[in-house]
């Protein structure tokens, strides 16, 4: 090629670039003018809707850092089982020591919205389905949403996927019901609910077996109580036991199993012994390695606080506990269950709205979303322009595409080929996984082990031994796909 | 869906792997340069922004040269040598 011709083409090729660039920006200005436009159409139609906005805007927030950390739960396990990488694991640890000091003090001051979850053998065995599924997906809950926002196709298909299943799962009944222990049917039948509500597996496993577990925050029982009286009790049960302790732990595992064997090498190497000082040194070095990450933890943790002190100090404002009483009073009394309520939890989750929205389109299908205890009962099934958590979600997904636009990472990619039955497959088991422990990584484990309730790290166990199941599957896959790539030459 | 992996020339190699989400870029990767030898060079072509953290630790953890990292329109184009 001449030097005339060269230059010409990378000439074009910078002119492009500038272009794309171009492009990214305006698309991300308009998505985020997109959401202030809302946010102002929503406060002018009922002051009430402020608190749905404020929703919007921590989605957006948690998309933002999502993305910009690359931060996925599902990563945590499967880089250290696939890799030996440790850096997810680490950002994650960091969230979870943030989010508890910040909801102990919370709870200090009366302004959390925390509930402990049913603790029980079920948060394990949803774990370890969620656990394979968020591998298969490619993503956890939340990882699969941020990488939408990055134009990834097959994690929209799980998202969507996840959605279907839950509400499929929640309603379905038939051969189903043969499998039902009688001393669930029997206690179900104890509860007091409406006529009519008890027609699915899930009705009688959430009524006759999930409500009789007991919940448990450490603060709370009687040993932290009565030791440490007041609010000092959160800090020591909920943060430093629940939390601080269990994080500094698994890290401390993690980097005995993974990352001191490699390092001790180098310093003997370098130095020709290694001492504790060393050791300390590489730990820091492994908490350290991914900045980016670690930093993006620290941040979700102090979000995390952030939205629940100020869903609180909003529900203090309205008089409410949850979003239903100012849905009544605007009077969308359709959106909700019987008991006047609709999904709301004052905190970051996932999973429950994906199945609400899920369970709207149904609705407007046909199908009769309301004679259950989940939606019926429970949750209701508000109007998808009405649902605060699900907003949080657009939010999420619209945060993320906003920062992958501006550092020139979003590119739009079809599923294609075994990825559509890996999206496909990991999404319902996401789903199934997270209705039988009620949440997913970030409700069933984030919040609730930030919470001081044990049940989270339940979830945490299952999880983690179902990302390693599903790593395994993984690693015979590529292996044989490496293979057959490998075979026309020599290596 | 299959991935693409070349020789280029000897000790020269070629992993695409455009399409693939995680953990997959990363696998793939974590395998090329398992198979190859020492100081070999193989250029990996991928479009998962989240793989790139994953792949550059897990490079420095094994002591493996990243030469070249560049990206563009949401590609990511990594040339490693195995150390």
């Amino acid at each position: 090629m001449e030097i005339s011709d060269r230059l010409d083409a990378e000439a074009i090729d910078k002119l492009s670039v500038e272009t794309t660039n171009k492009r990214n920006l305006y698309w991300a200005f308009s998505i985020l003018s997109f959401l202030i436009l809302v946010s102002m159409v929503y406060t002018r139609a009922n002051v009430y809707y402020i608190y749905l906005v404020t929703y919007i805007w921590f989605g957006v927030a948690y998309g933002m850092m999502l993305q910009y950390g690359r931060f996925c739960f599902a990563s945590a396990a499967r880089d250290l089982f696939a890799n030996g990488v440790a850096r997810m694991a680490v950002g994650i640890m960091a969230a979870l020591v943030f989010f508890g000091l910040i909801q102990a003090s919370l709870n200090a001051a009366n302004m959390s919205t925390f509930e402990p979850g049913p603790f029980g053998i079920h948060m394990v065995i949803g774990g370890l389905v969620f656990g394979v599924g968020m591998v298969l997906a490619g993503g956890c809950a939340s990882g699969v949403l941020y990488k939408v926002g990055e134009g990834n196709g097959t994690a929209l298909l799980a998202v969507l996927v996840m959605g279907f299943s839950q509400a499929i799962f929640a309603v379905a009944g038939g051969p189903l019901m043969r499998i039902l222990p009688q001393s669930w049917i029997k206690s179900a039948a104890t509860k007091g609910l409406p006529p009519g509500k008890i027609n699915s597996w899930y009705d009688v496993y959430l009524s006759g077996y999930i409500w009789n577990k007991p919940a448990t925050q450490i603060a709370k029982t009687s040993l932290i109580a009565k030791t440490f009286p007041g609010a000092s009790g959160y800090f020591v049960g909920d943060a430093l036991l629940s939390v601080i302790l269990p994080a500094i732990l698994i890290l401390a595992l993690i980097y005995i199993i993974w990352i001191r064997k490699s390092f001790i090498k180098k310093v003997i190497k370098a130095k020709g012994s290694a001492g504790f000082h060393d050791e300390l040194a590489g730990f820091w070095g492994m908490v350290t390695a991914s900045k980016r990450t670690t930093l993006t933890g620290v941040l979700i943790g102090i979000t995390a606080g952030l939205q629940m002190w100020v869903l609180k100090g909003m529900q203090n404002k309205f008089g409410i506990s949850n979003f239903g009483t100012l849905l009544t009073k605007m009077g969308h009394t359709v959106d909700l269950s019987t008991t006047g309520k609709v999904f709301d939890s004052g905190f970051w989750v996932i999973a429950t709205q994906e199945s609400q929205f899920a369970a709207w389109v149904m609705e407007k299908l046909g199908m009769n979303m309301h004679s259950n205890v989940f939606f019926g009962v429970m949750s209701g099934v508000p109007a998808i322009w009405r649902n605060p958590e699900l907003w949080m979600i657009v939010g999420i997904v619209l945060g993320s595409m906003v920062v992958a636009l501006i550092n020139r990472e979003f590119k739009w990619k079809w599923p294609k080929g075994e990825l559509i039955i890996f999206g496909i497959l990991g999404g319902l088991l996401m789903g199934i996984g997270s209705r039988l422990s009620l949440g997913c990584n970030v409700g069933a484990f984030f919040d609730r082990a930030a919470g001081g309730d044990p049940s989270g790290w339940l979830f945490f166990a299952g999880m983690v031994t179902g990302a390693f199941v599903g790593v395994k599957f993984l690693n015979w896959h590529t292996e044989r796909k490496m293979e057959k790539a490998m075979e026309a030459f020599d290596i | 869906m299959a991935i693409k992996f070349e020789k280029v020339s000897d000790g020269n190699y070629s992993l695409d792997i455009r399409g693939y989400v995680c953990p997959q870029p990363q696998l793939y990767t974590k395998k090329s340069l398992e198979k190859m030898n020492e100081g070999e060079i193989v250029k990996v072509v991928f479009d998962n922004p989240s793989s790139a953290e994953t792949i550059a630790q897990m490079c420095d953890q094994a002591g493996h040269d990243i030469l070249e990292r560049k990206q563009e329109g949401g590609e990511i184009v990594m040339v490693i040598k195995k150390g």
